[in-house]
C-alpha cells in the first residue's frame, strides 16, 4: 500500500457506518489491536548518523529489512538503537523512500554501491520513480556492458588445459597472439594478402614496348611470372580457408559469415579460370570476374582492427546511411524534373532527358561541380543554385551520426583494450596480496615456532618475535595449522619447495648435478618416490639447506613433542632414529608418534647447528636471509 | 521440408522490412532489452526469539553471525558460488572449491541449491554448540556424500582428496600421489569394524569415540564465537 494511503486508512473505515444501516448481514468482528502501544520514535543509527522515524513509517513496506523483524538482528541494546554499518548518504534516500512511497536514484551515486546497497534493505529497484528510472537503467545498462565485456576477454583468454587440436587450431585463428605458430600464420598470410593485390595492381601498368608491337601492360609481358604468383597466393589462401573451415565449431556458421564469403570470392576467379576455355564469348564474363579478385583486400581486415571498427559502424549505421540515400533520391529526382524542364527550352542543351540530368544533380549536390553540364537558361541556373545549396545540406546531416557512432565504437575498443592491459596489472597485484597472505602465515609459522621454542627452552624472555598477530590473524593460522596437522604436511613457499627437490634429485643423480633442475610435478614426484632410499653423505654446499630443513623437521618435532610429558626424550629419539627412512604418518587421529628422519649425519645435532655462524638458522637470526644465503649456495 | 520453406518464408519477410526501413529511412530505435531482472531471492530469516529458542546461541551472537551473513550475501541466501569464493579466501595455499562443495552441501540439508540463515545457523550450532553426538553425526553426514546413510571407500576417497587439494602444491614433506589413499586406508582400518567395505553410522560412532584425540579435538572450537 502507499504511503500516504495508509495514513487516511482510519477515515475509511470510519466512514464505512454509512454501510451499517443498508447492509444485509452482521458486520464481522474488528480485529484486536493487541499490542496497543503508542507510536514510537525509532533511532537508526547508520554508520554513526542518526536518523529517526516513527515505527508506523517503517512497517509500511513489510517486506523490506526496516520493515520487518530482520531489523531486530541489528539492534543494539546498550544504546537502544538499531545500528547498520553502511553508507548514510543512499541510506537518506532509502529512509525518503519510506517516508514519501518514491524511491530516488542520486545521480552523483555508483550504480553497483546503490544496488548493493538496495539489496541490502531488501527494496526491489523496479520501484524507483519516473523521475528517477530512466538514469538508473541507462547507468545500469552501462555497467552490465562493461562487466560484460570484461567477461568476454576474460573468457578468450583462460587457458583451458586440455583442448581438442580443433580447438586449439579455432582459437590460433581468431587470437593470433596465443602462439608463435599462430602469429607466424597471420603474418605470412597478411604478406600474401598484399603481395596478391599488388600484383592485381601492377599488372595493369603499361611496362615498356616489346620491339615490334605496341606497348604492353605488364600483365601480359610477363604473364608466366604474374601467373605463378597469382597461383601462389590462390594456394595459400584455399589452404588457409580450408583449415578455417575444418577449425570452425560451427562449419555451418563459419561458411555463413561475412569473411568466409570475402574469401571465396577472392579464390573463386582462379578456379572459374583454370576451368574455362579461352573462349571468345566468356572470356567478356572472366574479365569482369577477375575484378573480384579485389575483394581479397577486404581480407586484410582480419588482420586491421581499424577496418573491422569501420565495417561494424557501418553495419549498426545502416539505417542512417538507408536515410541518406532516401533523401538524397528523392532530391535527385526532384531537381532533376525541375532542371529538365527548365533547361528544355534552350538550344543544344546537354539535359536530353530526365535520367541524364540525374548526373548533374548528383554532381551538384555532391559539390563535386565536373562542370561537364552547365545549366544556361536563368531558371536553370536558379534552380542549380538551389540543388547546391540543399546538397550540402541534406548531406551534412546524417553524416554526424555516422561520425559519432564511429567515434563511440572506437572509444569503447579503446577501453576494451586499455582495461584488459590494466587488468594484467590488477590481477598481478592482487596475486601478490593473496601470496602476501599465505607469506604471512608462513612468516607467523616460523616465529610462532620460535617462539615456541624459546618457551619450551626454558628461556624467561619477554620479547616475542614480531608484533602479536591480530585474534583473526591468529585464529586464521590455526585454522590452517588444524589443515597442516589433518593432512600431516607442512606448508612452505616456493623456494625452500623447489630447493627440496633440487637438492632431493642432486642428491640422487650426483653425476648431473646442473643447476636447471627445476621442480617440475614430473620430478617431484621422482624425487619424493626416492627419498627413502638416501644413504649418500652429502656434499657440503647441500648442508646449509639441509640444515634449514632439518631445522623444520625440529622445529615440527618440537610441536609434537610439546604434546608429550618431557622433551628430552624426543630430542633423544631424534638422535636414535636418524637413520630411519621416511614413514609417511597417515594417522590424522594420532599426533604423537611422528618420526621424521634427519637426513643430515647423526653428528649435526640440534646444539651442534648453531655452531657455523652464517648459515645457521640460530633462533633469533632472521629466516628470509637465510633462504636466501641457501639459495645463493645451491645455485652454483 | 516444409519447417525449410518456413525458415525461407521468414527470412525474405525480415529481408523485405529491412529494405523497407533503408528506403523510408526509420531510424531503428534502440533496441528495447527485455531485461529479465533476476528475480532478487529476498529471504528474511525468522525472528529473532524463534532462532535463539531454535539454536544454542544467545541473541547477541546470532546478531553477530546474522551481520556477517547479511553483509556477504544481502539477498538472505548463499548459493554455492558465494559460498566456494567465501572459503577459498581461508585457503590461499590450494583449491578449495571442491572441499567447499562438500560442505556446501553437507549445509544445505534441504538440498534446494542455497543455504538460508536458519540452516547456516542450525549447522553452526551443532558444530560449535551441540554434543559430541550431534557433532559426529554431522561430520558422518558431511562424509556421507550421497547422503545413503553409508561411507564408502569411494566417499571417502573423495573427501580426503578435497582436503589434500586445500593444501596446495608446495608443501613440506612433498605430497605424493598415492597419499590420500593411503590416508583412506589407515582410517578404513579403523572405522570399519566389520570389514565389509563401508561405514555405517554406529561404526562411526563407535569408533570415533574410542579415540581420544579425535574427543578432545571435537571441542577445539569451542570458543569460535
Amino acid at each position: 500500500m502507499a504511503a500516504g494511503v495508509a495514513a487516511w486508512l482510519p477515515f475509511a473505515r470510519a466512514a464505512a457506518i454509512g454501510w451499517m444501516p443498508v447492509a444485509n448481514c452482521p458486520m464481522p468482528l474488528a480485529p484486536a489491536d493487541k499490542n496497543k502501544r503508542q507510536d514510537e520514535l525509532i533511532v537508526l543509527n547508520v554508520s554513526g548518523r542518526r536518523f529517526q522515524t516513527w515505527r508506523t513509517t517503517l512497517e509500511r513496506y513489510p517486506d523490506t529489512l526496516l520493515g520487518s523483524t530482520e531489523k531486530e538482528f541489528f539492534f543494539n541494546e546498550d544504546t537502544k538503537e538499531y545500528f547498520f554499518d553502511r553508507d548514510p548518504e543512499v541510506f537518506r534516500c532509502v529512509l525518503n523512500f519510506y517516508r514519501t512511497g518514491k524511491l530516488h536514484y542520486p545521480r552523483y551515486e555508483c550504480i553497483s554501491a546503490y544496488d548493493d546497497e538496495l539489496a541490502f534493505y531488501g527494496i526491489l529497484p523496479e520501484i524507483i520513480g519516473d523521475c528517477c528510472y530512466e538514469e538508473y537503467k541507462d547507468r545500469k545498462r552501462e555497467n552490465a556492458e562493461r562487466l560484460m565485456d570484461d567477461n568476454d576477454s576474460e573468457n578468450n583468454q583462460e587457458s583451458m588445459p586440455s583442448l581438442s587440436f580443433r580447438q586449439t587450431m579455432w582459437r590460433a585463428f581468431e587470437n593470433p597472439h596465443t602462439s608463435t605458430l599462430a602469429l607466424v600464420f597471420y603474418y605470412v598470410t597478411g604478406f600474401f594478402i598484399a603481395v596478391s593485390v599488388i600484383t592485381n595492381v601492377v599488372e595493369t601498368v603499361p611496362c615498356g614496348t616489346v620491339p615490334g608491337s605496341k606497348e604492353l601492360p605488364c600483365g601480359e609481358r610477363y604473364s608466366v611470372a604474374f601467373f605463378c604468383l597469382d597461383t601462389a597466393c590462390v594456394m595459400i589462401f584455399t589452404v588457409e580457408y580450408l583449415l578455417r573451415l575444418f577449425a570452425a565449431p560451427s562449419r555451418y556458421r563459419f561458411i555463413r559469415s561475412v569473411m568466409s564469403i570475402i574469401d571465396v570470392v577472392a579464390i573463386m576467379p582462379y578456379y572459374i579460370g583454370l576451368v574455362m576455355t579461352n573462349n571468345e564469348d566468356v572470356s567478356g564474363a572472366f574479365v569482369t570476374l577477375r575484378v573480384f579478385r579485389v575483394f581479397r583486400i577486404f581480407k586484410f581486415s582480419r588482420h586491421s582492427q581499424g577496418l573491422r571498427i569501420l565495417g561494424y559502424t557501418l553495419k549498426s549505421c545502416a539505417s542512417e546511411l538507408g536515410f541518406l540515400l532516401f533523401s538524397l533520391t528523392m532530391a535527385i529526382i526532384i531537381f532533376a524534373t525541375v532542371m529538365f524542364y527548365a533547361e528544355k527550352g534552350s538550344s543544344a542543351s546537354k539535359f536530353t532527358s530526365i535520367p541524364a540530368s540525374f548526373w548533374y544533380t548528383i554532381v551538384t549536390m555532391t559539390t563535386l561541380g565536373y562542370g561537364d553540364m552547365v545549366p544556361k537558361t536563368i531558371a536553370g541556373k536558379i534552380f542549380g543554385s538551389i540543388c547546391s545549396l540543399s546538397g550540402v545540406l541534406v548531406i551534412a546531416l546524417p553524416v554526424p551520426v555516422i561520425v559519432s557512432n564511429f567515434s563511440r565504437i572506437y572509444h569503447q575498443n579503446q577501453r576494451a583494450d586499455k582495461r584488459r592491459a590494466q587488468k594484467k596489472a590488477r590481477l598481478a597485484r592482487i596475486r601478490v596480496a593473496k601470496t602476501g597472505s599465505s607469506n604471512a602465515y608462513l612468516h607467523s609459522k616460523r616465529n610462532g615456532l620460535l617462539n615456541e621454542a624459546l618457551e619450551l627452552t626454558g628461556t624467561s624472555e619477554e620479547e616475542h618475535l614480531g608484533k602479536t598477530a591480530s585474534l583473526i590473524e591468529s585464529q586464521h593460522h590455526h585454522l590452517l595449522h588444524c589443515l597442516e596437522k589433518t593432512t600431516n604436511h607442512e606448508f612452505i613457499d616456493e623456494q625452500m619447495f623447489e630447493q627440496n627437490c633440487m637438492e632431493s634429485s642432486m642428491q640422487n643423480y650426483p653425476s648431473t648435478r646442473s643447476p636447471s633442475l627445476s621442480s617440475h610435478s614430473g620430478l617431484t614426484t621422482t624425487c619424493c618416490s626416492r627419498r627413502s632410499k638416501k644413504t649418500t653423505h652429502l656434499p657440503n654446499s647441500n648442508l646449509p639447506a639441509t640444515r634449514l630443513r632439518s631445522m623444520q623437521e625440529l622445529s615440527t618435532i618440537h610441536i609434537q613433542g610439546s604434546e608429550q610429558p618431557s622433551l628430552t626424550t624426543s630430542r633423544s629419539s631424534l638422535n636414535l632414529k636418524a637413520d630411519d627412512g621416511l614413514r609417511p604418518n597417515c594417522r590424522t587421529s594420532q599426533i604423537t608418534t611422528a618420526i621424521i628422519s634427519i637426513p643430515t649425519p647423526p653428528a649435526l645435532t640440534p646444539e651442534g647447528e648453531s655452531r657455523p655462524p652464517p648459515a645457521s638458522p640460530g633462533p633469533n637470526t632472521n629466516i628470509p636471509s637465510v633462504a636466501s644465503n641457501v639459495v645463493k649456495v645451491s645455485a652454483l | 521440408m516444409s519447417s525449410c520453406s518456413r525458415r525461407c518464408k521468414l527470412g525474405f519477410v525480415k529481408f523485405a522490412q529491412t529494405i523497407f526501413k533503408l528506403i523510408t529511412g526509420t531510424l531503428s530505435k534502440d533496441k528495447i532489452e527485455d531485461e529479465l531482472e533476476m528475480t532478487m531471492v529476498c529471504h528474511r530469516p525468522e525472528g529473532l526469539e524463534q532462532l535463539e529458542a531454535q539454536t544454542n546461541f544467545t541473541k547477541r551472537e546470532l546478531q553477530v553471525l546474522y551481520r556477517g551473513f547479511k553483509n556477504e550475501c544481502p539477498s538472505g541466501v548463499v548459493n554455492e558460488e558465494t559460498f566456494k569464493q567465501i572459503y577459498a579466501q581461508f585457503f590461499p595455499h590450494g583449491d578449495a572449491s571442491t572441499y567447499a562443495h562438500y560442505l556446501f552441501n553437507a549445509f544445505d540439508t534441504t538440498q534446494t541449491g542455497s543455504v538460508k540463515f536458519e540452516d547456516f545457523v542450525t549447522a553452526l550450532s551443532i558444530l560449535l554448540r551441540g554434543t559430541v553426538h550431534e557433532k559426529l553425526r554431522w561430520t558422518f553426514n558431511l562424509y556421507d556424500i550421497n547422503k545413503d546413510g553409508y561411507i564408502n571407500k569411494e566417499e571417502m576417497m573423495d573427501i580426503v582428496k578435497a582436503i589434500y587439494d586445500m593444501m596446495g602444491k608446495y608443501t613440506y614433506p612433498v605430497l605424493k600421489e598415492d597419499t590420500p589413499r593411503q590416508h583412506v586406508d589407515v582410517f578404513f582400518q579403523k572405522m570399519d569394524k566389520n570389514k565389509d567395505g563401508i561405514v555405517t553410522l554406529d561404526e562411526f560412532l563407535e569408533s570415533c569415540q574410542e579415540d581420544d584425540n579425535i574427543m578432545r579435538s571435537l571441542q577445539l572450537f569451542q570458543n569460535v564465537i
